[in-house]
């Protein structure tokens, strides 16, 4: 019943826009070591989607599976509806840009970015043409003639992103493609590399472990853990409604504390704390659970005092972080964080007013 | 379900792309090379080991037979405690020469460099026949052994030293080059004098380039052929034996069982220093700032003086042999004269010989060069891995544990024997060449494989996502980028090719005879002005082709990178 079901709805959306790629029940195994498990995800054509999580995740094992540079050992990955699992690198359509860029030294820029561009369907004239058009379209016209090493990061950068689209492919890899470059480079850039996604509609598959970088150029987000795929969603899914205590934890920042589901329904009691929490309503009493806070949710002084729940808090010390001001919180043997506006932060040792808004506690039971 | 959303597809056939064929065919033929090369030659001389002449198996009686012969046990003792006295010898003077170069302020450092690199260039008879002019029965400087004979043990180990010298020169002198300026600093901070900086910091630093020196030391001199053939007089060494009993008795049975034991400490120097070198990884983390010396009188005048009597002594016996060359009738007419040079009066081949060498080293460094590089490049980037990889990956390193002597043996051995259909190959230029190829192997793959390494990884891996074949860029990014390395490794081989006498010395026919051997027959002969004239001809080429690399590599940097100026 609920197969039939699933097909259904499932074809429903493939009638509606049929996914670019789909990758289905995709594992990995270095000898005994498995680095991806049963993977499934589909992409939609013109999609910007990011892998996240921490080293060792298995997202960058998925990426090369997808290029068939370390092929699958099971499963099936179809590229525009055409199996490509056992092809070769070389028989697929997709462009890569490597964490490293793998420029290759000893040629020019504009060699670099031809590099693809041979045989028939490229004569001198065509190739010459592409090339300038692709330079021109990253900025780095006035550097066709020099060598990688006399670029800066960012500029290599854009020509490996050059090459990479140089022969149009259907489908752009991206490898941490960001992680070698400075903080502002980085910033700069990604929303450079947005822009030009969102202009040339190339369907986009990006590998990351920096949570702001995902969060700020995907479509959606595929977050991953120990070979694992933990949830897929847009980025505000993912940030405001975790599917498991790892998403929560790795997404953005929270606070977590161990608590119990009490008695009446929608309360946990922690640390002899009862706590109104809409997470904890279906769950049964006694369950042992882990919840998580985001700092700016922490209500503080007269907010606090409207909502059910309010407890006394000791501020145990404080980081200016710019915009907000992080106070560490202790109750008990509770430790919270939570975001003040820096004019009226609140001083080392004062006790004050502090409440979890229900909706915003996020709560997974804990195994134990 | 899928299938409901998917359109349905019978699964491809698995298709292996003709590329992937092709790269592995290349791996095939480095395979065929190798194993027609050392693994079939090794494997007859060990079969040999355990037959009597007529072919029939023994089992341990030869083994048995040799360790009941006193002089053969002689013969292992006397390569024993030569070798180790050597490594004595050399290790603490070429630290002393590497420290000098690396961690004092001297001038002349370039100099220095180049002249410790001279015996490497010279096949090793020639200190042993500069050592004869200088203390042999017309010695000049006889009475300074105080009736000592040089023939035998003392003209050994005087000669193994300096033909040893640069080897382990060089191996220290990479060990104390890879140095922490961080850790110097923190230990003088810590207020460490300087001997105890040298205790607790470069010697700790540099302990497994002195294993890996004295290892390669100890190996070098047991397995060497040339010296204690000229200057060993009446005093066995197991190389000698090897000869006497393979060309002198045409016992091929004892020569193999003497192959073998000769074999034994190589294979146990071969694994100490792969031990070494294991321990040696992970010393330095990338973070280290390379030490620069600042000077110091009390350490830098000694190394200079010790600096400069290597030198002289280095330069100084070369330049003995070349004069020895050069005069009438040593040491009573000492008139200088080319006569001696006057080849085909001393010697069948004559300048054939030379002629002879070059092609060999010539064919070897360009067949063995394009071999080895490309075999390194299918082993790290080309072809998937695999048990074949994994086969020519080990066989590679194997050659560094074989003896000259011992691979010579070896290929008569299996190219003689009359069921070889390779047996065509005996007494060709071609076996000599792909002796010197396999003899020289394992150096060369490592100096390959280490440029190869130092590619971004991914190059391969961005030519098959942009369509290009692998061997397409190969050839435009791989080889300009590793063009020094190719250099390095072909020079290497012409030198060493042109210079050993040890795997040849079994294998030449008539009309092949090389230059080397041709120094030993002449110094049998006792034509020993001959002899050394021919040595100083082969040093004389050696040390063009090496100047002529150093003249190019500006040619060929600008020519090949360009792209390393920022």
């Amino acid at each position: 019943m609920s197969a039939e079901l699933a097909v259904a709805s499932a074809a429903a959306a493939a009638v509606a826009a049929p996914p670019y790629l789909v990758v289905e029940q995709v594992s990995k195994h270095f000898g005994t070591t498995i680095a991806l498990e049963r993977a499934s995800l589909t992409v939609a054509a013109g999609e910007f989607v990011c892998f996240l999580g921490p080293s060792g995740c298995g997202k960058t094992t998925l990426l090369r599976a997808i290029a068939g540079l370390d092929p699958a050992t099971s499963g099936r990955i179809l590229q525009d509806g055409r199996d490509i699992t056992f092809l070769p690198p070389a028989a697929r359509d997709f462009g890569i840009v490597f964490q490293s860029y793998a420029l290759f030294p000893n040629l020019s820029v504009n060699e670099n970015v031809g590099y693809g561009l041979r045989g028939r369907a490229w004569p001198t004239a065509r190739r010459t043409h592409r090339v300038a058009e692709l330079l021109s379209l990253v900025g780095l016209s006035e550097h066709a003639k020099k060598y990688p090493a006399q670029l800066s990061g960012g500029q290599q950068q854009r020509v490996a992103l050059a090459r990479a689209l140089a022969a149009e492919p259907g489908l752009l890899l991206l490898d941490e493609p960001l992680s070698a470059l400075d903080a502002q480079v980085r910033l700069h850039l990604r929303q450079e590399l947005r822009a030009l996604q969102r202009r040339l509609g190339v369907t986009t598959v990006m590998v990351t472990h920096d949570q702001e970088e995902a969060m700020g150029v995907s479509d959606r987000i595929v977050v991953m853990s120990r070979g694992h795929i933990e949830q897929i969603g847009t980025p505000e899914t993912i940030y405001r409604h975790p599917a498991s205590a790892f998403v929560a934890g790795f997404v953005g920042h929270a606070s977590h504390f161990d608590a119990v589901v009490d008695a009446s329904p929608g309360t946990l009691l922690a640390d002899g704390i009862t706590l109104p929490c809409l997470g904890a309503r279906k769950m049964l009493y006694g369950t042992p659970v882990q919840a998580f806070i985001r700092p700016e949710d922490v209500a503080l002084g007269p907010s606090a005092t409207a909502l059910e729940g309010h407890f006394a808090a000791r501020v145990m010390h404080q980081e200016f972080l710019g915009p907000v001001c992080r106070v560490t919180l202790q109750v008990g043997r509770l430790q919270l964080e939570a975001d003040v506006n820096p004019s009226v932060a609140p001083a080392i040792g004062e006790v004050l007013l502090a409440a979890l808004p229900a909706e915003r506690l996020m709560v997974f039971p804990r195994h134990v | 379900m899928s299938d409901a959303v998917l359109p349905a597809r019978a699964p491809s056939p698995v298709v292996v792309p003709l590329e992937a064929r092709l790269l592995r065919f290349g791996l095939l033929l480095a395979l065929a090379v190798l194993v027609a090369g050392l693994v079939l030659p090794l494997g007859t001389l060990l079969l040999r080991a355990f037959q009597d002449p007529e072919g029939s198996f023994v089992g341990l009686r030869n083994f048995a037979e040799y360790a009941t012969t006193p002089s053969l046990r002689l013969a292992a003792w006397n390569s024993l405690w030569t070798a180790a006295l050597t490594t004595l010898l050399v290790v603490p003077l070429a630290f002393g020469f590497a420290y000098a170069l690396t961690r004092a302020c001297i001038p002349a450092k370039g100099f220095f460099r180049a002249v410790m690199l001279l015996p490497v260039l010279a096949p090793s008879l020639l200190p042993a026949l500069a050592l004869i002019y200088l203390f042999g029965n017309q010695g000049m400087l006889r009475e300074l052994l105080f009736g000592n004979s040089i023939y035998g043990p003392i003209g050994i180990i005087v000669a193994q030293v300096f033909y040893c010298f640069p080897h382990a020169a060089l191996i220290l002198v990479v060990a104390l080059s890879t140095s922490d300026a961080r850790l110097y600093e923190a230990a003088t901070v810590l207020r460490a004098g300087h001997l105890r900086i040298f205790g607790t910091v470069t010697l700790p630093m540099a302990r497994y380039g002195l294993v890996s020196a004295s290892v390669v030391v100890f190996t070098l001199v047991v397995t060497d052929f040339g010296i204690p053939k000229v200057i060993g007089g009446q005093f066995p060494v197991l190389a000698t034996d090897v000869y006497k009993q393979v060309v002198g008795l045409q016992n091929f049975n004892m020569g193999a069982v003497v192959g073998l034991v000769l074999l034994l400490p190589a294979l146990l120097a071969f694994a100490a220093d792969r031990w070494a070198n294991r321990q040696r990884s992970g010393l330095l983390s990338g973070r280290a700032v390379p030490y620069v010396p600042r000077p110091r009188r009390a350490r830098d005048l000694p190394l200079l003086a010790l600096c400069l009597l290597v030198a002289v002594a280095l330069v100084g016996l070369v330049a003995v042999a070349v004069w020895g060359s050069l005069v009438t009738f040593w040491p009573y007419n000492l008139n200088l004269t080319l006569q001696n040079y006057d080849f085909d009066r001393f010697d069948t081949s004559g300048w054939a010989a030379l002629w002879n060498s070059v092609r060999i080293a010539a064919t070897a460094a360009i067949v063995g060069t394009a071999l080895i590089f490309g075999t390194a490049w299918l082993l790290e980037r080309g072809a998937p891995g695999g048990a074949l990889a994994s086969a020519v990956r080990f066989i590679a390193g194997v050659p560094l544990a074989v003896p000259g002597l011992v691979l010579g043996l070896a290929f008569i051995l299996f190219f003689n024997h009359p069921a070889n259909p390779l047996g065509f190959l005996y007494g060709t230029l071609a076996i000599l060449v792909l002796n010197g190829v396999v003899h020289f192997y394992t150096v060369m793959h490592l100096t390959a494989v280490t440029a190869i390494r130092q590619l971004d990884p991914e190059f391969e891996s961005v030519g098959a996502s942009l369509k290009v074949p692998a061997v397409v860029t190969f050839g435009r990014v791989t080889v300009p980028i590793c063009l020094p390395a190719i250099l390095d490794i072909a020079v290497y081989a012409f030198v060493n090719v042109m210079t050993t006498v040890s795997a040849v010395i079994f294998l030449y026919g008539p009309d092949t005879k090389p230059a080397s051997v041709a120094v030993v027959h002449m110094d049998e002969a006792g034509q020993s002005s001959a002899a050394a004239a021919m040595a100083v001809t082969i040093l004389a080429i050696t040390a063009s082709v090496k100047l002529a690399q150093i003249a190019t590599t500006g040619a060929v940097n600008r020519l090949t990178q360009g792209w390393r100026a920022r």
